[in-house]
């Protein structure tokens, strides 16, 4: 048992015990709560609620609503994050209703969603509002019987004293319990007493998803409300010049057509800014087909902006000129990030070099629900209601631009249709806003896909050149890494083969862009994991070792005998989940026959290796079986996280070998789905199976983890049943011929 | 403007849009039907997929003046208590991860169904290719349409 001072956010406990002081009756909105489908049959409602703290209110029948701080991008959040709460409280699962909170600064700390970070920074405070909320409840029953705390138990949320036979359900001492002072210390469950924790619950959406209610943001309806779109330059390196919307502005159901300056020249952008294009047409009108039609028949002038300040490229990028730039600088020396030893003598005295360049291009997150907001803004507050993945940084922008105070701006978070990072990046919020700001009334913004997919924040385009010296044993001597991007380098220079290698460089370069660029799901880590996971199999082929022995042979000498002291990984959890993989995969004893690849990563605090068994039907490969082996810590809902591991390595699958965007003098090649490949049901693998490390380590990240390795496994497979390695993606640009 | 009077989850209804407008559009801004989605406007991610009459289309390229008295199901119509085989076994197998596909993956697979009750692995891929999910739950959704054809 532990027992941990209450130090999380005490606004939390202190706003709601004022508010909870007189027992009041306290608003419960049904449209944003979701339940267990258990919950949903037999759950009758409360007369009252009693707000416990900030995370909880229980119902004088027992009936518990936990909020669910963090925005929901399908990472099951909403689902896994009350379970923790309601493990530490001690409650049946049945019996709990789960809330959207809105962005709320006062009881909620970090709702974002983004890193892989949801439960691994949240799981303290989670469990601190679950068990002091207990606390409370038995302290209530404590002075109510007349007998001292530390002889009353808890189950399933009922209160037992055992001694007088006493016992009572929560809800019975909820009222009192609200009124009780927050204890300084409380006791948190020892690991092997967990009864909600890893255990799989069901998606608390799940009937509403299945039944089309209503959930996302595109789905948000306000009496009064108008639809807007927005007309965005054609190509990157553009800006508006002037429109003509006399004729559009008398189309059937058009109310008006203006422009926007999403950001005046003198603000200085957020993180969660990102745009290239800060001035745009809005239409608005009465419905979403009315607007779509006004957008078509619009005619505007663009012009290219000046290119003084973007020496490396022109102003009109193609992808070509990507290409060749980045070629020219890998060719170079780049800024030198770590050395270990001596790299260059390593090289000069290999018995072999192996040397490979591997490149990647940019990618469209394509969330399959395009970017849209809600926002009603007047004179003295705003109302946003939609999909964004960073509420609190966006409500600063949104008061920057607007002029209003942070307290008169109330975001609201809806499901979103995906996220892949792609909503970390919220300047459609503030479009929204200025629209409905102009037009006096709420507005709701729709982008079509061809505006979601042209106006991206991309996945940056990359290339690494990688080199290994093995000398006349085939060891490993020297390991060398020169990695750059447009306009990010993708570099992890403290990661693994880091610490393994006495010789050891890594390098980095950039070239800037004027193409908006952001993170996508494991940003550089996408890339890394299958340049470097695919490198390194050609290395173990190279010095005659299997590939996982050798990965082996590496982690053991990075954790006997570190080279360097900054090194980002901890060596026996990577070897753990490769031999892991090697046991679950039957590696040793069932590989013969088949065409299969091995790879491992670690990103983003967990561990996660693959192998991919690929058989070929004529020149086709057909993916046959996925295996995953993790070490994210505990596990919080075990069916959740393997159907996301699952969905990982088919996205991981899909996007190296299908997915790219190209630019032509500034403009995406790709619109829409007919042109941008997304990877589809014939062509995801035909069985997954995941295997998840036992531990009793704090859970670390799960959603992006399992996306990068499986690229390498799968391009190391692809070399087994092709006979030809696989450098550039999408791989599906190679031919496939054996 | 036109006044159209469809059949739309047993229940007769009448609209007054441009006879352009594409069903998916109908059902979402005039008949508060918001469980069809819009995912590309070109039937090519299955996001809006409907029946007519039974049978699954895209209700994007649907356009309202060609329905006529044909009957329209969406999500919200497949069962009275979202007790349809295809649905329940969406929850049995908990497949959605964002979900916003999904309700064109249940219309899809539905219809699907009802033409070929117990398909086979390469008929499932075949009849779902054309709806994207891009969270990646093909694998939870093959598994839940052979629950279904089961029941």
């Amino acid at each position: 048992m532990t027992i941990v001072k209450t130090k999380i956010d005490r606004r939390s406990f202190f706003k709601s015990s004022v508010l909870a002081g007189g027992g009041m009756l306290l608003g419960f909105n049904w449209l944003a709560s979701a339940c267990s489908a258990e919950a949903s049959k037999t759950l009758t409602m409360p007369d009252e609620w009693f707000e416990i703290n900030g995370f909880l209110k229980i119902g004088e029948n027992g009936v518990v609503t936990i909020m669910s701080p963090n925005p929901e991008i399908g990472q099951n959040v909403k689902t896994s994050m009350p379970m923790i709460v309601a493990e530490e409280l001690d409650v049946d699962w049945a019996k709990v209703i789960v809330e959207q909170a809105h962005l709320n600064t006062d009881i909620f700390t970090r709702q974002l969603a983004g890193g892989s970070q949801s439960i691994r920074q949240s799981w303290p405070g989670l469990r601190m509002a679950g068990a002091t909320a207990r606390m409370m409840l038995i302290t209530a029953a404590a002075q109510k019987w007349n007998v001292p705390v530390e002889e009353i138990t808890t189950d399933a949320g009922v209160i037992h004293h055992k001694n007088s036979g006493k016992k009572a359900g929560y809800g019975e001492v909820a009222s009192a319990a609200a009124k009780i002072p927050v204890p300084e210390e409380v006791k948190l469950k020892d690991v092997k007493d967990f009864k909600i924790i890893g255990t799989s619950r069901k998606n608390v959406d799940g009937h509403k998803i299945v039944t089309g209610q209503p959930l996302f943001g595109l789905d948000y309806k306000k009496e009064g409300m108008l639809v807007a779109m927005i007309v965005h330059p054609p190509a990157f390196g553009m800006k508006l010049k002037s429109f003509d919307a006399t004729e559009v502005k008398s189309m059937p159901g058009i109310k008006d057509v203006f422009s926007i300056k999403t950001y005046n020249d003198d603000y200085k952008l957020q993180w969660t800014d990102g745009t290239s294009f800060t001035e745009l047409v809005a239409i608005v009108g009465n419905t979403t087909w009315e607007v779509m039609n006004a957008k078509l028949m619009l005619n505007v002038e663009w012009e290219a902006i000046p290119t003084a300040e973007k020496s490396d490229l022109s102003g009109l990028e193609s992808t070509s000129e990507h290409n060749a730039k980045m070629a020219e600088m890998g060719n170079k020396p780049g800024t030198e990030v770590r050395k270990d030893g001596n790299p260059e003598d390593a090289f000069k005295n290999a018995a072999k070099v192996v040397e490979r360049i591997y490149t990647a291009p940019h990618q469209a997150h394509n969330t399959m629900e395009p970017m849209n907001f809600f926002a009603d803004v007047t004179d003295t507050n705003a109302v946003l209601f939609g999909p964004i993945q960073t509420p609190e940084v966006m409500e600063k922008t949104l008061s920057a631009r607007l002029g209003l105070p942070l307290e008169n701006i109330d975001i609201q978070m809806s499901r979103m249709g995906g996220g892949f990072g792609r909503r970390l990046y919220g300047h459609f919020m503030v479009e929204a806003a200025l629209i409905s700001q102009k037009m006096k009334a709420p507005v709701k913004l729709i982008y079509s896909r061809e505006d979601d997919m042209t106006y991206g924040i991309y996945r940056p385009a990359y290339h690494a050149l990688y080199r290994a010296a093995l000398d006349e044993n085939n060891n490993l001597t020297g390991f060398h890494v020169r990695m750059g991007g447009i306009p990010d380098s993708p570099l992890h220079a403290n990661r693994f083969p880091a610490g393994a290698v006495d010789n050891y460089l890594a390098e980095r370069w950039t070239i800037n862009s004027n193409i908006s660029v952001g993170a996508f799901r494991a940003p550089g880590s996408n890339f890394n994991a299958v340049a470097e996971q695919s490198f390194l199999d050609e290395v173990a082929e190279a010095a005659g070792k299997d590939p996982i022995q050798f990965r082996l042979d590496l982690l053991k000498r990075a954790k006997e005998n570190p080279v360097g002291e900054r090194n980002d990984y901890d060596a026996d959890r990577y070897a753990g989940v490769l031999e892991m993989i090697r046991e679950k995969s039957g590696w040793e004893t069932g590989s013969a026959g088949k065409n299969r690849g091995v790879a491992a990563y670690f990103c983003h605090n967990s561990y996660v290796a693959n192998v991919v068994d690929i058989a070929l039907d004529g020149d086709t490969p057909v993916i046959e079986k996925v295996y995953a082996a993790i070490d994210c810590g505990i596990v919080v809902n075990p069916d959740a996280a393997v159907n996301m591991t699952e969905g990982s390595i088919v996205d991981g699958i899909g996007h190296a070998m299908y997915s790219a965007i190209t630019f032509n003098n500034g403009q995406p090649q790709q619109e829409n789905f007919d042109t941008y490949r997304l990877i589809r049901h014939a062509e995801s693998p035909k069985s997954i199976e995941v295997h998840f490390v036992e531990n009793e380590i704090d859970p670390t990240g799960l959603g992006e983890p399992p996306y990068p390795p499986v690229m390498g496994a799968l391009a190391n497979a692809l070399y087994k049943a092709t006979g030809k390695r696989y450098y550039h993606q999408p791989f599906v640009n190679n031919t496939f011929d054996v | 403007m036109a006044v159209f009077n469809l059949k739309v989850n047993k229940k007769n209804v009448q609209v007054d849009v441009d006879p352009s407008t594409p069903m998916l559009w109908v059902l979402r801004d005039h008949l508060d039907l918001v469980g069809t989605k819009y995912g590309c406007g070109i039937a090519q991610c299955g996001a809006c997929t409907i029946h007519l009459d039974g049978f699954a289309v895209r209700s994007c390229i649907t356009f309202v003046d060609s329905v006529g008295d044909k009957e329209i199901t969406t999500i919200e119509g497949l069962s009275e208590n979202g007790d349809h085989p295809v649905q329940e076994a969406w929850m049995e197998h908990d497949v959605p991860q964002c979900g916003y596909c999904q309700a064109g993956q249940i219309m899809n697979a539905a219809a699907f169904l009802k033409s070929n009750p117990h398909p086979g692995d390469e008929e499932i891929e075949t009849a779902m290719n054309g709806n994207i999910c891009r969270c990646g739950t093909y694998t939870r959704i093959k598994a839940a349409i052979k629950t279904a054809a089961n029941s």
